[in-house]
């Protein structure tokens, strides 16, 4: 079983996608006009619609999926369970929490920098008090599920008062929306903003295909193979912080993306961890992007968010997953 | 050789180790021994530097190397349990035992292919090669593990129970595996087991534990005596020989308790 066709057909899925992504949207545009539109010619709105609206929006969806594609293949691998997902470690909840924190103080309103920058800070923070306790902790993959539990509780408690305690029912309304997730009115600055942050991060969990591939049979005969377990460890939780974290920052919580593909292709990679990781990236975009593109399409009277859409999909598929797990015990 | 000295290994304030040592030769089958709780496996751990420990491990008169990796390209280490947490093929699970050997791009190369090739052969696991190694019965998946180790090409072998959970015809086959490999690449071959007659038919030294952290070393005839099994076990050993080897049996503790008396 080689990757290679695997990764061309998860490539063409996504150009097909993101043709659709940028074709289908509210304004009504024949195609001619945004191929047009696209290269910078012809009607100045559809120039308008497709460069700063579908554009960043499309952009955003294979950042936004890469990220949690990616971060839920390499934390799976990590501990070793298929039920891991970039909100178990607590960096989505952060990073939410972060978010929150900026509309709460208004720093939202000063600069357009002041939500993702606040957002990233609290993944990066979460991600260093759940390193901490894991290090204590000795085994890494419990003590981590247990701190990133811990943690996320905390940061939803927080994000609660801080609604709770909101100035006006309007800023609640704004916080609560966000929260929902959706690449709705991104502009082309916020796909910027999170680019880097998100190719780190991947370029990271990239890199630890062969140490999670080692981890496969056990700690002790990972180490054993060479493997710096503590240095593996940082380099899943920090790639994956970066990577969430810039994604929530840009996008609020996109649940169960980093569950679903990883799943839904490792049978195709042999399972193999390190294998895994670039196709799940690849997966995550495409299931994304296309998750935007049922929400434009789905007739409601306001659109269905699309962290709302992903979760509604998600949550039963995870529920049928813990039953099959428990079932096979692999 | 490979030579283990002043170890002292201490797990949440309880000295697990004290000053522990032993050497094992090259191309010969060294066997530790001891009841439960003795520190085999933390002292096979210790040698293979996944504990910290005080004291030095040295192979062929240098110290092992602190750094990971180039200790991994000297120290192969079989885990107890043989589990593999994902279902991978069985190809794929032993070639992970290159991954010391591997680039830094992480691509296996001819060399690498050949060595699993031919470990997968001695093994006798090559017609199951790709099979998932969940799917395998207890016998061949302690193989897989053994290929996977044997992969590692390393000249010293550590196995902790390699033949835990296996019939007599299985345990048989895995020792005679290590034997070949100690005896064909002059490797130092490190094992840990519960079976004293085991031990004593298929390791060329013997290294016993006792609770009270002294170590005893030498041939089967000189380790396996009946009052220092008595003392390392707490229960009277018969020991006869079969075709020169000592053959040993436990005996029931006197007097019998009831619960073994009434048969139920």
């Amino acid at each position: 079983m080689r990757t290679l066709p695997l990764l061309s057909g998860l490539a063409v899925a996504l150009l097909a996608v993101s043709a659709a992504g940028l074709a289908i949207g509210y304004a009504p545009l024949p195609l001619a006009g945004v191929i047009a539109g696209l290269f910078g010619g012809g009607d100045p709105l559809a120039v308008a619609v497709v460069r700063e609206i579908r554009l960043p929006r499309l952009l955003l969806g294979i950042e936004v999926g890469a990220a949690l594609g990616i971060a839920g293949a390499a934390l799976q691998g990590l501990l070793r369970n298929p039920l891991a997902e970039p909100g178990l470690i607590g960096v989505s909840a952060s990073a939410g929490l972060g978010a929150v924190v900026a509309f709460y103080f208004g720093f939202a309103a000063l600069s357009p920098y002041a939500l993702p920058g606040l957002a990233m800070a609290g993944a990066l923070v979460a991600t260093g008090i759940v390193l901490a306790v894991a290090a204590r902790g000795g085994d890494g993959g419990l003590t981590l599920i247990l701190a990133g539990i811990a943690l996320s509780s905390l940061a939803v408690a927080l994000t609660s008062l801080a609604m709770n305690l909101a100035p006006n029912p309007y800023a609640v309304t704004e916080m609560l929306l966000w929260l929902m997730g959706s690449l709705k009115d991104r502009t082309p600055a916020d796909a910027l903003t999170a680019c880097p942050f998100i190719l780190a991060g991947c370029g990271l969990l990239l890199a630890t295909g062969r140490g999670l591939d080692a981890l496969a049979l056990g700690e002790d005969a990972a180490r054993s193979l060479g493997v710096d377990l503590a240095r593996l460890r940082l380099a899943v939780v920090g790639g994956s912080a970066a990577a969430v974290g810039a994604s929530v920052a840009v996008s609020g919580s996109i649940g169960f993306v980093g569950l679903v593909v990883p799943h839904l292709l490792r049978p195709l990679v042999g399972h193999e961890p390190g294998r895994l990781l670039l196709p799940s990236a690849l997966g995550g975009a495409v299931l994304v992007t296309l998750a935007d593109l049922a929400s434009r399409l789905i007739p409601t009277a306001q659109e269905v968010m699309l962290g709302v859409l992903t979760s509604l999909v998600g949550a039963p598929f995870f529920l049928l997953l813990i039953l099959r797990v428990r079932r096979e015990a692999w | 050789m490979l030579t283990a000295s002043g170890l002292t290994v201490r797990l949440g304030g309880r000295t697990i180790l004290d000053g522990a040592g032993f050497t094992a030769r090259r191309g010969a089958v060294t066997g530790l021994i001891g009841p439960n709780g003795a520190g085999k496996s933390t002292l096979l751990r210790a040698v293979a530097g996944l504990l910290p420990h005080e004291g030095e491990v040295a192979f062929a008169g240098k110290p092992l190397p602190s750094d990971a990796r180039s200790r991994s390209r000297l120290l192969g280490y079989l885990p107890q349990g043989h589990h593999v947490h994902w279902p991978l093929t069985v190809r794929r699970t032993v070639a992970l035992g290159r991954l010391p050997h591997l680039g830094p791009l992480g691509r296996a190369g001819r060399a690498d292919e050949d060595a699993v090739e031919r470990v997968m052969a001695a093994t006798g696991v090559a017609g199951l090669a790709a099979r998932a190694v969940p799917t395998l019965s207890g016998g061949e998946r302690a193989r897989v593990m053994l290929a996977r180790v044997l992969a590692t090409d390393a000249p010293v072998l550590l196995a902790d129970e390699p033949t835990a959970a296996l019939d007599p015809g299985h345990q048989l086959r895995i020792m005679a595996l290590l034997r070949a490999e100690a005896a064909g690449r002059q490797c130092a071959v490190v094992v840990v087991l519960h079976d004293l007659s085991l031990a004593a038919r298929c390791c060329d030294d013997l290294v016993l534990l006792m609770p009270d952290r002294r170590m005893i070393a030498g041939d089967a005839a000189t380790v396996l005596t009946s009052s220092l099994l008595r003392e390392a076990y707490g229960v009277s050993f018969a020991v006869t020989r079969a075709a020169g080897i000592p053959v040993v049996l436990p005996q029931y503790p006197t007097p019998i308790p009831d619960i073994i008396q009434s048969g139920d």
